[in-house]
């Protein structure tokens, strides 16, 4: 038996590959699973055009993923409590256990929707069409939206000790950037149309994790013509390869800040 | 010293839990730290593991501040209140879990014989009964070998048998030179075990000594009758 003191790193893996586990052992990690598998072979191979079922497959999955990353996030947090004041009382420095956890979650949801999709997408190219793979950028934005939005369900969860308040305010942020705000976003379009408001909106986007993601899809399907001058305008920023950097690099900063927000909570917090 | 505490203060919203605490307590004696409920007890325990962040004041653990640090507490084995465990994992999962993280020999097997818990090794932790619990509590708790142990309230739900053998354990451990800190309010338990009171009352400490000192200042001959005429004598420690 090695008796050298773990390094810290370690020790996070550790509870990594416990929280990994314990996730994949449970049914609800299976049943995302399959719904993924289902859901692409579905529109796969029962759509003639791949580009309509990308799109659908996007529409799905750009509200879905980060509406579970949010839930199972949420749950997680309060479901473990007890494994964490274990944890708390051992020689482990806390970022460890809040980082292993959260890695933990995010990557088993991961996973499910990389494997789920990631199997269709791998028979298709096979059998049909090579053109698949170039909407890998799909499976990319979805491991993006999974850390985003388990990372923001976990700083929500830490700041609050009531269970209830926690989840309601997850998902009230979960239905503010899936959906109010592409509402207000709209609005503000209509109401100051005599502006000019081409930075207005590529910044906005930029803003929204789940709306930027969309715009990189969109613009990888080529249908940019379809969204009319808007489109064009976003075609010119985010087809570019700069545009595309940037975009990723806002991505990462999205899935960085929550990430750093737990930390910062996670020191400070009494248990 | 083992543990010295200096002008601890802790605040829970508006409720001032810990109101300048100072205290040293030295290497192979057994504390009991008492108090009626609120006092601020569990939260002076939670301070010392660094589950709890102090507003103001230092505590060190064997010579050494604990501030920002974690690695201390390989010195230390702690026994929770409430033995709230992962539902879903089994006994002996939860065993290894441990030992896996804190990398250091343990001594698991004679205290899952001491307290006959083979039949409920492969048992998940939710199906156990309280009493179960606990021991698994204490056998996660005394199977390192650390120079500090603190117990919150160790005897909750054990039968007679086990709570003989949790006795001769704490002895067996001051034997060996440990000190030990545990919080009870089972007087019994504390007249038998402890060498020194500590009597936290509104977030300070307001006596500490012997058993045999707080009779004398209480003018009592038992023990119970003394703790519980403690605050009326009126005399700081």
């Amino acid at each position: 038996m090695p008796l050298r003191p773990l390094q810290q790193q370690e020790v996070m893996l550790k509870i990594l590959k416990y929280s990994f586990y314990d996730l994949i052992r449970s049914r609800w990690s299976y049943i995302y699973f399959l719904f993924y598998l289902a859901l692409g072979f579905v529109l796969l191979f029962l759509n003639n055009d791949v580009s309509k079922a990308v799109i659908t497959l996007m529409n799905v999955i750009i509200v879905l993923i980060p509406l579970i990353g949010t839930i199972f996030g949420v749950m997680y947090y309060y479901n473990s409590r007890e494994f964490t004041e274990l944890l708390l009382a051992q020689p482990v420095k806390r970022s460890s256990i809040f980082m292993g956890q959260y890695f933990g979650v995010a990557g088993s949801l991961t996973l499910s929707l990389v494997l789920g999709l990631g199997i269709p997408f791998l028979l298709y190219g096979l059998m049909r069409s090579n053109a698949i793979f170039d909407f890998s950028l799909l499976l990319v934005t979805g491991a993006f939206l999974t850390l985003i939005f388990v990372g923001l369900s976990f700083v929500i969860a830490i700041s609050n000790e009531n269970k209830i308040k926690g989840f309601g305010y997850a998902v009230l942020l979960w239905l503010f950037l899936a959906v109010v705000y592409d509402g207000l976003f709209l609005m503000s379009l209509i109401m100051f149309e005599e502006y000019p408001l081409d930075t207005f909106s590529l910044v906005a986007t930029a803003l929204n994790p789940i709306d930027l993601s969309r715009i990189l899809i969109l613009l990888k399907l080529d249908i940019s013509a379809l969204l009319g001058y808007t489109g064009a305008i976003f075609k010119k920023f985010f087809g570019t390869d700069l545009g595309f950097l940037v975009s990723l690099a806002i991505l990462l900063i999205w899935t960085v800040l929550p990430i750093l927000g737990l930390r910062y909570k996670a020191r400070r917090k009494d248990f | 010293m083992t543990i010295e505490i200096n002008n601890l203060h802790k605040k829970f919203g508006k409720n001032q839990v810990l109101k300048g605490v100072d205290l040293t307590i030295d290497k192979g004696h057994i504390y009991a730290i008492l108090g009626p409920n609120g006092s601020g007890k569990t939260t002076l325990i939670k301070s010392i593991l660094g589950m709890v962040i102090p507003d103001k004041g230092n505590i060190s653990i064997l010579d050494s501040p604990i501030k920002k640090d974690w690695k201390y507490r390989k010195k230390i084995d702690y026994l929770p209140q409430i033995a709230n465990f992962p539902p879903n994992i089994k006994v002996k999962e939860l065993i290894h879990m441990i030992k896996d993280l804190r990398n250091s020999p343990s001594s698991e097997g004679e205290l899952i014989a001491l307290f006959g818990l083979e039949p409920f090794l492969n048992k998940k932790l939710s199906t156990l009964s309280g009493g179960t619990k606990q021991k698994v509590n204490i056998v996660l708790t005394f199977m390192f070998d650390t120079p500090l142990i603190i117990l919150d309230e160790p005897t909750t739900g054990l039968d007679p048998k086990a709570l003989i053998s949790l006795k001769e354990l704490i002895r067996k451990e001051k034997a060996n030179g440990k000190t030990i800190l545990i919080t009870s309010h089972i007087m019994q338990i504390v007249e038998e075990m402890a060498d020194e009171i500590l009597y936290l009352l509104e977030g300070e400490i307001y006596f500490k000594g012997s058993i045999k000192e707080l009779l004398n200042r209480t003018e009592q001959t038992n023990f119970e009758h003394a703790i519980a005429a403690i605050t009326t004598t009126g005399s700081h420690a």
